[in-house]
């Protein structure tokens, strides 16, 4: 097991190689899903008032 | 056939099924690098030349490949906006930007951390693999800064798919680079006559490819998704979606 983490004295290259790769995974994911949730409550903010321009935080989404 | 094509450019289908497919994408993908990472890491026989640090072109090779498919995907979906007007096209390109950027980096930084304990350095100013793959890394933040100058999104659309298209000789240069010129960087290893690696070795990559590009479908799905809403913010459809989704929150 000791020996499968040393990864024969690579392990540093390795194991921060596949650990950010995993963080970038996860990140897109969690991005993807903040954006999806962030532009139904833009949309629904600029239901509320009919002027979506008027709304705070309206500019930074929509680009 | 046709009519099926058709319905999934409606927005309010493609919205639909969109949501259907991304956990699917996202389900398979994950089975898949499950498998890949048991098969490299833990199956797959260490390299005779590289020892164990091999074991990164596993998370590096399909990295690589999705940051370069990802912009022509970018610049084959501009230029299909530009041409036909498509309106699901340019929010193809926008959403694959920031996804592409994210693999380049993952590109760079695999390479990095696999070459120096190979070529003894992090990072080579002269090489034509790293700098044309560090090219693609601005051509996306340039994509991205290019459209977020825009207020209007249609006049970020046509200006961002310009950049996207004059951008894609960048990707030819990437994947020919380590032929035309000298370069650190080692020659293709799939699709190669001459390298030929075990199938215990290869075989991971491959489910690994794979598993990437299923992530980045149900990444693609979920982006677009915001995509096809901000841009039918008027359609009757995306109002009711609007409110039904504040009833439940």
């Amino acid at each position: 097991m000791l020996e499968f983490f040393a990864m024969g004295g690579y392990a540093l290259y390795v194991w921060s190689a596949f650990g950010v790769t995993l963080v970038v995974l996860a990140g897109n994911w969690w991005f993807a899903r903040r954006r999806h949730a962030q532009i139904i409550a833009t949309l629904r903010r600029s239901a509320q008032v009919d002027s979506p321009e008027a709304q705070p935080g309206f500019k930074e989404v929509m680009t | 056939m046709w009519k099926w094509f058709h319905q999934l450019a409606s927005p309010p289908h493609f919205y639909r099924l969109a949501g259907l497919w991304a956990p699917w994408f996202m389900g398979a993908a994950l089975v898949l690098m499950a498998y890949s990472l048991y098969a490299g890491l833990v199956l797959a026989p260490m390299d005779y030349q590289q020892k164990d640090a091999f074991r990164i072109i596993y998370v590096h090779v399909p990295s690589a490949y999705l940051s370069l498919m990802a912009y022509t995907m970018m610049a084959v979906a501009s230029a299909i906006g530009l041409i036909w007007r498509m309106k699901l096209a340019h929010a193809v390109a926008a959403s694959a930007a920031p996804i592409g950027a994210s693999f380049t980096f993952l590109a760079l930084f695999t390479g990095s951390v696999w070459g120096y304990p190979m070529w003894g350095t992090w990072w080579e100013w002269s090489d034509p693999r790293m700098m044309t793959e560090l090219i693609l890394l601005f051509l996306y933040l340039g994509y991205m800064a290019l459209r977020a100058a825009f207020e209007d999104r249609k006049r970020a659309d046509r200006a961002g798919a310009v950049l996207a298209i004059v951008g894609v000789v960048n990707v030819v240069l990437v994947h020919y680079s380590v032929e035309w010129w000298s370069s650190l960087h080692q020659g293709q290893t799939i699709m190669n006559e001459n390298a030929t690696m075990p199938a215990s070795m290869l075989t991971p990559l491959l489910t690994m490819i794979l598993a990437f590009t299923l992530f980045f479908g149900a990444l693609m799905f979920s982006r677009l998704r915001g995509e096809v809403l901000l841009r039918e913010s008027n359609a009757r459809w995306v109002r009711r979606l609007v409110a039904e989704e504040a009833a439940h929150a």
